[in-house]
């Protein structure tokens, strides 16, 4: 058996909240076998490339890994996903029960399919950060989830609460049913290393299984090769996190080839 | 992290998309992580016709110190060409909301 293995990934159909049906970026091992799922949770400028390459090196480490298009209901499937972004944003945004019901869907995507060995986990970057410590204190069948940066799970401002965003995170924190890894960069504005330091808080309060890791000379959205933000000697760091994360609570012995 | 933070401004023009040109009623304006460009954050403009859908757009993304060179050029270009043509009756927006 080669070092490397093959994946394929591919657009496919699920049911999100409500039974709608959406599309979803889905990639999995070639390979025979039973894998681990992963859901990624895109951010708020939309289902971009930077996410499917996130599935892909997923499924190139052994998980069988989906990222369900959040904004699927705007717009027809040939419609570029950064105006349905844009259309979505200027109509103030996804509501968090949609996102969770979306997020479910995903999940029973994932577990419906022949290669699933049955752990579940969930990744969300910047607003999926935030959108993943929801689903970790709201979804049940969750077993680890990470929140990549993902800021207004503590809000400091009432008014930033509306309709679609009730409730603020933190404040479910109690109910949180599966381990959680944070990863945050210092110099991050949303979320603030203050911000970052009372969510730690909250959790040992309640006596949460989680591991944070926070990175100096870094800030928001570092992982993402495409921006300045990059910091590769912090991400490369940060991505053996991810994946010594999720092959302690999700993987098989055979799943994943990630080094810690 | 990203916010849903937009200032939505009427206006009247039009603008040359990926289906040509085509009237435009509403300009959507935020500052936030872009979606294409590779800087950290971007001043943001998408320029719709709400009237018809909104479906289409225009979109920039501008680093936030051009942005602001922008402004300035717009209202000098304004102020100079105004002087030029003795002055231009401007019509008065519908605000799209």
């Amino acid at each position: 058996m080669s070092y490397y293995q093959g994946l394929q990934a591919e657009v496919v159909s699920f049911r999100g909240h409500n039974g709608d049906q959406g599309e979803a970026y889905y990639g999995r091992p070639l390979r025979a076998g039973k894998f681990p799922g992963i859901v990624v949770i895109h951010h708020i400028p939309g289902w971009c490339e930077w996410t499917t390459e996130v599935v892909r090196k997923l499924a190139h480490h052994g998980y069988a890994a989906i990222a369900p298009h959040l904004y699927f209901r705007e717009g027809g499937p040939n419609e570029s996903p950064d105006d349905l972004g844009a259309r979505i944003r200027a109509a103030g945004g996804v509501a968090d029960a949609q996102v969770m019901g979306d997020v479910a869907g995903a999940m029973a995507y994932l577990r419906a399919q022949p290669n699933a060995a049955g752990k579940i986990g969930v990744i969300g970057f910047c607003s999926g950060g935030r959108h993943t410590y929801l689903a970790a204190c709201t979804l049940k069948g969750i077993d680890a989830a990470i929140d990549c940066w993902g800021g207004n799970v503590i809000v400091d401002n009432p008014k930033d609460l509306n309709d679609r965003r009730p409730v603020a995170p933190i404040d479910l924190t109690e109910k949180m049913s599966c381990p959680l890894l944070g990863i945050f960069g210092n110099d991050d504005r949303n979320p603030t290393a203050d911000q970052v330091n009372r969510t730690e808080a909250v959790l040992k309060k309640f006596g949460k299984n989680y591991e944070f890791h926070r990175y100096n000379g870094a800030g928001h959205a570092f992982f993402d090769w495409q921006r300045d933000a990059y910091r590769p000697e912090q991400a490369m760091d940060g991505w053996r996190k991810v994946f010594g994360f999720f092959n302690r609570h999700l993987a098989t012995s055979a799943a994943s080839i990630a080094a810690e | 992290m990203c916010s849903y933070i937009v200032e939505k401004t009427a206006l009247i023009g039009s603008a040359k998309g990926r289906k040509g040109w085509m009237k435009i009623d509403t300009a959507n304006v935020y500052f936030d992580h872009p979606y294409y460009s590779t800087l950290d954050h971007v001043l943001a403009i998408d320029f719709t016709n709400e009237g018809e859908g909104g479906r289409d757009r225009v979109a920039v993304e501008l680093s936030a110190d051009s942005a602001r060179a922008l402004v300035e050029r717009i209202l000098a270009a304004l102020a100079s060409g105004e002087v030029a043509h003795g002055g231009v009756a401007t019509p008065v927006a519908v605000a799209a909301e």
